[in-house]
């Protein structure tokens, strides 16, 4: 047995001990209940890895075969199918909350399907569980790619997997059961919080420790970018959560920070999980994903680094713009501002680094829908990236803030780029870890980004129009000089782009359906890359 | 250019790029969190704010567990519409006891920083089991079951406990009559009622959701929704004192 098998079991059982003890005396039935749930994936946990022990040949799997390296595509495989699953999950709950602001009885006067309720379950399901997936495959096959060599550690890699999985179970089901510090995007409680920390730093370990093992003297530009989303995001996690428990038996938290150090504090986190979560790990998919669907190279290695280290910059200043006019001390507001429309530089840096890397492939975009969804994720990468800096001017954001416009915005990036360049890299990623030559259907593949991008537009086209209607009636004046509209009028005035939004996620999902329908195809009927060498050209006699 | 060329001893070096990484992303957050700690002018200097009595407590944390942060905001601009729609414009001062801070960032529903006294608890009351009996157009869930539920007294001094190790100044004598306070204040005429609001100034004694017989959430989340916006006295704060 290797040192980690003795181990892991022994954390395993202290972790899961505790979680009994818990369970016995909470008063709480919701934290009983995660409590239990806790203690049982501990106990399945030591028993899949002696299971897997006696399973398992006695060597450890060779670093290498034949010279070549022995790559570890178990693990991507297992976060492709989980990015699927949530994927759908995050998207059809979108669609459910899109309906209950439309038609607002299908909130069914339950508790645990309120919109208040179900709107987190939306936002961590596509951000944490369906990007973070993502994010987990994409990450453990391009840092083993371009390092040659086998992902570090034989249990941490499934420690990382399994322990992110429970963490998204727990935050999904604390949020109908009406567990949360509501804190946007950061809304598990402290429990939560505390097993994400220890996952993520193993996830940092594995990166680095495969880092260390590289054939390749240099590391490669998307591995800059998915550690700054790691360090980063880690930092960000640690700091916007400190949060002192009611009790070890409630799952209720007090967050450290209070009022406006708080709101800047959640800000500066929930800016940056959209520029560390959001941004930096998936530039690193379209830095490693779109250079080998075009067979090009990155267009400028010195863009790339101006552009990565720019980015990183600038963004973890950007928080204060959520904050215009509130009671934030103005000269915060304005340094937030300020970076703000200063990152649009490097965010095009970055695109204009994407997009030219078609450079001699540009017809590549008539025949391959896969290339066409990647491209367009940088196309709509450069649009949100522009809208940004836009709506973080302070007049600007007058008129935007607490309407629907920011939720536009917000899915023309989610949308457009995070959730296209994700399809894209799943596109590339099946064929390769499946052993096969292609998707089993280009013209699925081409039904989906035709699909889904009618989607997006219908869905960003009617939250402008909703939200900047509803923004100019909260300050219409009549000739008398009172207020024109009532709150309410303003409300029912939204009703139109409701549907049509709704409408918009509906086509988008289907697309999505199409997706795993035929990522399905591809693993069970594809065509499989023969493995017999194509015969030597022998030159005629 | 041999700058360029330096750059070979971050990318051949992880370490370098880790600790360079960490040096980059961690000057914006000190720059713009570390200085709201210490310049006195962050928190405008007002009388009356005090930190909520057990029930307005209770009340936030129902408030927190139903999600209404992400429709309703607490925070008025300065802005001439704002103004004239909800009042005085939001003070950092009135939500320096708020853990978290509830300022929101959609009104999908309208701002509620100072809904409190604007409605009255039959309203609020009759609004929360069936909004659209008052309001035909509102898109607002139902809660029907905070009428029907008891709230979790016996938490509340843990909770304040909880605010006390991270500054809330709850004395431990707010903290050891909390079961008697969130008692007192729905109950008008009872004899703790004084020293109740002794202890916590300006709150409202009320039964707020007009059952004697139970203690229940709606109680505790109208109690809550009263009290919003009310303590500071607005008519003594110094506009110009407090220039920011």
């Amino acid at each position: 047995m290797t040192v980690p098998e003795m181990l892991l079991p022994l954390f395993f059982a202290a972790v899961g001990f505790v979680w009994l003890l818990i369970g016995a005396r909470t008063e709480e039935p919701e934290f009983g209940f995660h409590a239990f749930l806790s203690a049982a994936a501990c106990a399945a946990a030591i028993f899949v890895i002696f299971n897997r022990y006696f399973d398992r040949p006695a060597e450890a799997p060779p670093q290498e075969i034949d010279g070549k390296p022995n790559y570890n595509f178990d693990i991507v495989r297992f976060a492709v199918i989980a990015a699927l699953f949530w994927g759908i999950a995050g998207f059809l709950v979108g669609l459910i909350l899109a309906l209950q602001l439309a038609f607002p009885v299908l909130n069914l006067d339950l508790q645990w399907i309120a919109f208040g309720r179900l709107r987190p379950l939306h936002t961590s399901a596509v951000i944490f569980a369906f990007g973070g997936n993502v994010l987990l495959a994409t990450s453990f096959y391009v840092v083993q790619r371009t390092c040659r060599a086998r992902l570090a550690g034989d249990l941490a890699p499934w420690f990382v997997f399994w322990g992110y999985q429970f963490f998204i179970v727990i935050a999904g089901t604390g949020y109908l059961l009406g567990i949360t510090q509501s804190k946007e995007y950061a809304e598990p409680e402290w429990y939560a919080d505390l097993w994400l920390t220890i996952v993520w730093v193993t996830y940092l370990l594995v990166f680095l420790a495969t880092l260390w093992k590289r054939k390749e003297p240099h590391i490669y530009v998307a591995n800059w970018f998915f550690l700054a989303f790691i360090v980063t995001v880690a930092m960000l996690h640690v700091g916007n959560n400190l949060a002192v428990p009611i009790s070890p038996y409630s799952s209720k938290s007090y967050v450290v920070w209070g009022g406006v150090q708080d709101a800047m504090f959640q800000w500066w986190y929930g800016h940056n999980a959209v520029g560390f979560f959001l941004t930096a790990g998936f530039l690193a998919i379209m830095y490693y994903f779109i250079p080998k669907r075009a067979e090009r190279p990155i267009y400028s290695y010195r863009l790339s680094i101006v552009h990565f280290w720019s980015v990183i910059f600038l963004y973890i200043w950007a928080g204060p713009h959520h904050l215009h006019y509130t009671a934030l001390p103005d000269w915060a507001q304005t340094l937030g501002m300020t970076f703000s429309i200063m990152l649009w530089m490097p965010s095009w840096g970055g695109m204009i680094n994407g997009l030219m890397t078609l450079s001699g492939a540009w017809d590549k975009l008539r025949t391959d829908p896969v290339l066409r969804m990647l491209v367009v994720s940088v196309a709509f990468y450069g649009m949100a990236t522009f809208e940004g800096p836009l709506m973080s001017i302070r007049s600007v954001n007058s008129l935007s803030h607490y309407t629907d416009w920011t939720i536009g915005h917000v899915h023309s990036g989610a949308l457009g780029w995070n959730a296209f360049v994700s399809f894209g890299a799943i596109y590339c990623l099946v064929p390769w870890l499946w052993n096969r030559k292609e998707m089993w259907s280009l013209r699925l593949v081409n039904w989906h980004f035709w699909l889904a991008t009618l989607g997006i537009v219908l869905y960003i086209t009617a939250m402008w129009v909703s939200g900047i209607l509803q923004g100019l009636m909260w300050r219409a004046y009549t000739s008398l000089g009172f207020l024109e509209y009532s709150f309410i009028e303003t409300v029912a005035a939204m009703h139109p782009f409701y549907v049509i939004r709704a409408m918009g996620g509906a086509l988008f999902l289907t697309g999505a359906l199409i997706m795993v329908f035929n990522v399905w195809k591809t693993i069970t009927v594809g065509e499989e890359v023969s493995s017999v060498p194509a015969p030597a050209m022998v030159p005629a006699e | 250019m041999s700058l360029w060329n330096k750059h070979k001893l971050i990318e051949t070096n992880s370490i370098f790029l880790v600790l360079g990484i960490l040096l980059v992303v961690s000057i914006g957050g000190l720059v713009e969190i570390a200085p709201l700690f210490y310049l006195k002018s962050t928190i405008e200097k007002v009388e009356g704010m005090r930190p909520y009595s057990p029930l307005e407590l209770a009340g936030r944390a129902i408030y927190i567990r139903e999600g209404c942060y992400n429709c309703h905001s607490q925070m008025i601009r300065p802005l001439r519409d704002e103004v004239e729609r909800y009042g005085h414009y939001s003070l950092a001062a009135e939500s320096m006891y708020d853990h978290p801070f509830q300022w929101g960032s959609k009104r999908t529903g309208p701002d509620l920083a100072r809904i409190g006294g604007k409605y009255s608890d039959e309203w609020q009351l009759a609004h929360l089991n069936d909004p659209r009996a008052l309001v035909p157009q509102s898109i607002m869930p139902a809660y029907p079951h905070l009428a029907n539920r008891e709230v979790n007294l016996p938490a509340i001094a843990d909770h304040m406990r909880a605010n006390r190790t991270i500054g809330v100044p709850y004395t431990p004598e707010q903290i050891e009559k909390a079961l008697i306070d969130a008692r007192a204040q729905v109950n008008p005429d009872g004899p703790d009622a004084d020293d109740f609001l002794k202890r916590y100034p300006k709150a409202q004694v009320r039964n707020f959701d007009g059952n004697p017989k139970a203690i229940t959430e709606a109680d505790a989340l109208i109690a809550y929704l009263q009290v919003l916006g009310t303590l500071v006295d607005l008519k003594l704060y110094d506009n110009k004192a407090n220039l920011r």
